[in-house]
């Protein structure tokens, strides 16, 4: 049996003033979730591509409906700002990175970045696939 | 010297573990976590640049492309990497969120088979492209 000692309690959440850290963790964490799911997008592409015609036709008729584009683009961003938030974490692990103005930076350099990327790859997507 | 426990010391049942605890070990995940990340980060230009290949190809265009050994090993890879990633994540976020024991187990095993499945899956694609059959 441990013994429980009465400790003063941490406040919850919610009673905190939003950082833009605080933000972007939440967003690291739900982008995470969202490319676990879209990663069956991935293998399903995949399966049709080995299966045949019939299958492939099947997924290219969803990508090419607006809601297939949708989360197409939006599985491009979540990987580009989970990647970008993602080396903002190992510049951290390794123990830099940590002063306001940095962490400030990294955390603004990634939000920007990654909307950038996502941008300029689905720009370069309908210039090379608009050709074929 | 301060008292390792009892009602008098602030220390928590955490803090008193001493060395690794009792399993021996704990950092495996948090490394491999790492590992993974930094792979996808070196796998992320050549896997744009297949994307961006296969783009508007019909099917036995894509499988020819994918069949083709550079490109089936740079798949493999992030497959690899993406999948191991993945499930370590989830697996962070079911312990954080999940509290009843017996869900977090199953929530546990479930994602074990859920991420085995998409990597072998995935993996059974790229071999077949790759033998042509």
């Amino acid at each position: 049996m441990t013994i429980r000692i009465e400790r003063p309690l941490s406040p919850h959440l919610q009673i905190y003033r939003w950082t833009l850290t605080m933000a972007l963790s939440i967003v690291h964490r739900a982008t995470g979730v969202a490319l676990y799911f879209g990663t069956l997008l991935l293998v399903w592409w995949l399966i049709a591509v080995s299966s045949g015609p019939g299958a492939y036709a099947a997924v290219q008729s969803f990508t090419a409906s607006w809601i297939g584009r949708l989360i197409a683009f939006g599985y491009t961003w979540a990987l580009m700002h989970h990647m970008l938030s993602g080396v903002r974490h190992l510049v951290w692990d390794l123990g830099y990175g940590f002063k306001p103005a940095e962490r400030e930076w990294l955390t603004r350099a990634a939000l920007i970045g990654g909307i950038l990327l996502t941008v300029l790859l689905w720009i370069v997507a309908y210039a090379i696939g608009g050709g074929r | 010297m301060q008292p390792l426990s009892g009602p008098k010391s602030m220390r928590t049942p955490l803090g008193r573990v001493r060395n690794l605890g009792a399993s021996h070990t704990g950092t495996k995940d948090f490394w491999r976590q790492r590992v993974t990340a930094v792979a996808m980060i070196l796998l992320i230009v050549p896997m744009v640049v297949v994307m961006m290949i296969l783009l508007g190809r019909n099917q036995a265009g894509a499988a020819q492309i994918l069949g083709s050994p550079p490109i089936a090993i740079i798949m493999l890879l992030f497959v690899v990497a993406s999948i191991w990633h993945m499930k370590i994540g989830m697996q962070v976020i079911i312990e954080d969120y999940v509290h009843d024991e017996k869900t977090k187990l199953a929530s546990i095993m479930a994602n074990n088979f859920f991420s085995v499945t998409l990597a072998l899956a995935a993996a059974y694609a790229i071999f077949k492209l790759s033998s042509g059959v």
